[in-house]
């Protein structure tokens, strides 16, 4: 997928006239949003919180080799497998592997970003398995074939009728928009057979505890705990940035997650794997693997983008998100959405591919505002675009007249003058007084453009009449 | 707090162009505070649009002349929260790694005002000690706080407190902190975005009682009005206007002579 700007702005055309999507997307966005607002208002020192974890997540990536070694030599003493892969190639070569030499045809998967980021379900398929995702919102667009639109719910621009619909499809039995509680119910009775029956279960991670080799997975719908028991192996694909290197950590981390992406003080289910069944367990996998999947990461390390490693991928972003809320996340054309994903899509994937996103943004700054790690995403997007301009990427056109606009401004008496044409120039465009662009000229689209004043204030000044 | 006397416009490259009726009431109100105002006439545009559309080059050419132009003024006041941000908080960044200009812009950084937080700091008293002539009618606006006034300068409740020292009475919409869909080159390279989340701000806008939308930021204000349609009985305002307007358009003050050029 890529997001050139006419790309983006086709697909949020598409967006903005689905009165539907709009509805569902501002509703889900405002109410996340002002839970997340009261959650974080009812914890005292919420801001020296977000300080002190900002601190604790860059201490973290300056020292990223050496907490992830740790991690690895305690998840090995627990009795887990680690694998390192440096691309989403190897990191689904690594998985496809695994379910080769265990016979595996079908596998449960809970909700994970870095699998949607390195399409594992395509090469799960490929290899002959069968994936199947169990949290209900990636269900969801799963049945419905789309990507996600949103980093923690992934089916937010569905609304209940779109889902009724896919789940009659599904199941072949009538499905009743207005009772929910029946679609959950329909759900859980079609998935709770694909637990039991996976061969693998496949899972993301929310964050990794270097200390004692574990990995944390948080959900409301209890679907991680069944992903990561009843199958008899486990994958955990996750980025090499999201680790903690002591409990104490992932603590203040955990506190600020949920608050963060849905206002919840916790999420519901707070899992957390250490190694595969010991013998005395009831439960739980023979086999646990964990991926640390790097994919253009450590090339931030050092970079002037390295803050963006800070993030958790709760979300918070895409709720305040002026752009987002009307754009929607297909327009992003990457799993990652928002303002988070206009800055990491082009990191990770491509500045090239992904042109569009950095200036997917009006650079109003709300994303700061509730960022957990106070990632300054408008600072990165600013210098996304001057890189854009650096490496030829920007179109020649834009350019020319950029730099014959700043070329003007810096000679006021030739700024003068050409503003004079312009007076004159626009006079065949007034009417009543207002600038009349006919459509296929107003690069406003159905904006009106301001029309140049009789007299600039300069000239008010000049003539005495100030 | 150091008595200013003398102080500089930098009137934004908006104003100047399309709507100088900011500009006059930007001079009224800092004049009839006890100012005396110049308007250095080589001024052009802060560099802004360019530094925000990833043009460093030419941005940090603006910055330079513009840094130089206002160096000389004990304060600098802008009726635009944006272009402040951009002076105060951009320009040292953009001239840092040269002595010369870095110490220069740092300079006119500490000393550059948003309008309202300048009449908030040095006049305090001003507009409370005036005489009000506004109607009843008048007096209802909804305020709009630009992003970048709000979120990078921090500045909320200086232009609340001085349209509430005017006599205005403020019917805050749902979110007045939602951005209004300008962001510069953005407006025009995502058009379709852009006017989507002014529709929204205006429909905002619309749900309150009152009639007006007042903003401190002229690209806010000239984004809001392009997408008012006749129909909609909103106007938007500029803060300096809705405050000339409060204490009465025109009455004593002393006019530039001009120079005649």
């Amino acid at each position: 997928m890529t997001a050139t700007v006419s790309e983006f702005r086709e697909r949020a055309t598409v967006a903005i006239a689905d009165v539907r999507l709009q509805t569902a997307l501002e509703g889900a966005t405002g109410r996340f949003a002002a839970s997340r607002e009261a959650a974080l208002a009812e914890l005292p020192w919420a801001d020296e919180l977000r300080d002190h974890f900002k601190a604790m997540r860059a201490a973290t990536l300056a020292n990223l080799a050496a907490h992830l070694e740790t991690f690895e030599r305690n998840a090995l003493a627990a009795g887990a497998q680690v694998h390192w892969a440096q691309d989403g190639a190897e990191a689904c070569a690594i998985v496809t592997e695994i379910a080769r030499r265990r016979g595996v045809t079908l596998a449960a998967k809970s909700k994970s970003m870095a699998t949607e980021e390195i399409h594992l379900n395509a090469a799960l398929a490929e290899a002959g398995v069968r994936p199947v995702e169990t949290d209900l919102g990636e269900w969801i667009i799963q049945l419905a074939k789309e990507p996600p639109s949103h980093i923690i719910a992934p089916a937010i621009h569905k609304t209940k009728e779109q889902v009724a619909e896919l789940f009659e499809r599904e199941s072949g039995r009538p499905q009743s928009a207005d009772d929910i509680p029946a679609l959950t119910a329909e759900a859980r009775r079609m998935l709770r057979e694909q637990f039991l029956a996976a061969g693998m279960g496949i899972s993301g991670g929310n964050v990794m505890v270097a200390e004692t080799g574990s990995v944390v997975l948080v959900t409301n719908e209890g679907n991680g705990r069944m992903v990561t028991t009843a199958p008899p192996v486990h994958v955990a694909v996750i980025g090499i940035e999201k680790i903690a290197p002591a409990w104490d950590d992932a603590a203040v981390w955990l506190s600020l997650l949920a608050r963060s992406a849905t206002g919840q003080p916790m999420s519901i289910y707070t899992t957390v794997v250490t190694g595969p069944r010991r013998e005395a367990d009831p439960d739980g996998p023979e086999e646990v693997h964990v991926v640390l999947l790097d994919n253009g990461r450590s090339h931030l390390l050092g970079s002037k983008y390295e803050e963006v490693l800070q993030c958790i991928r709760c979300g918070a972003c895409l709720n305040v998100c002026p752009v987002y809320r009307e754009a929607g996340g297909h327009a992003y054309g990457s799993p990652y959405s928002g303002p988070i994903g206009a800055v990491i899509s082009p990191l990770l994937f491509g500045l090239d591919k992904y042109a569009a996103l950095p200036h997917a943004s009006s650079l109003c700054g709300a994303c700061k505002d509730v960022c957990p790690a106070r990632i300054d995403l408008p600072r990165m997007l600013l210098e996304l675009r001057a890189d854009l301009v650096e490496q030829g990427l920007a179109p020649t056109k834009e350019g020319a007249m950029e730099k014959a606009a700043a070329f003007a401004l810096r000679y006021d008496k030739l700024w003068r003058v050409v503003t004079g044409l312009g007076r004159v120039g626009q006079r065949p465009l007034l009417k009543n007084g207002k600038l009349q662009v006919p459509d296929q000229f107003n690069p406003a689209g159905e904006r009106q453009l301001p029309s140049l004043a009789k007299k600039s204030f300069h000239d008010l000044w000049r003539d005495g009449e100030v | 707090m150091t008595d200013i006397k003398r102080i500089a416009l930098f009137v934004t490259c908006i104003v100047d162009q399309t709507m100088p009726e900011v500009g006059v009431a930007t001079v009224r109100l800092l004049r009839r505070a006890g100012f005396e105002v110049d308007f250095p006439q080589a001024q052009t545009c802060c560099g802004q649009p360019f530094f925000n559309s990833g043009y460093r080059d030419q941005a940090r050419d603006l910055a330079r002349r513009t840094v130089e132009l206002l160096d000389p003024y004990e304060a600098i006041v802008l009726p635009s929260g944006s272009c402040t941000a951009m002076i105060r908080l951009e320009y040292p960044h953009l001239l840092e790694g040269n002595p010369r200009w870095y110490y220069a812009a740092k300079r006119v950084a500490a000393k550059t005002y948003e309008l309202s937080e300048f009449l908030g700091k040095f006049a305090p008293d001003f507009l409370n000690n005036e005489q009000l002539a506004m109607s009843n009618e008048q007096v209802a606006i909804t305020y709009h706080d630009s992003c970048h006034m709000n979120r990078m300068l921090g500045i909320k409740d200086a232009p609340r407190t001085a349209l509430a020292a005017a006599g205005y009475e403020i019917d805050d919409m749902t979110e007045s902190d939602r951005c209004c869909g300008f962001g510069g080159l953005f407006s025009i390279k995502m058009p379709e975005v852009s006017n989507a989340m002014t529709a929204e701000k205006i429909r905002q806008g619309k749900e309150t009682a009152v009639h007006t939308i007042v903003t401190a930021d002229p690209g806010c204000l000239m984004q809001m009005r392009g997408m008012v349609q006749e129909g909609d009985g909103v106007e938007v305002k500029h803060l300096a206007v809705a405050l000339d307007e409060a204490l009465g358009r025109g009455a004593g003050e002393q006019g530039n002579k001009g120079d005649g050029r």
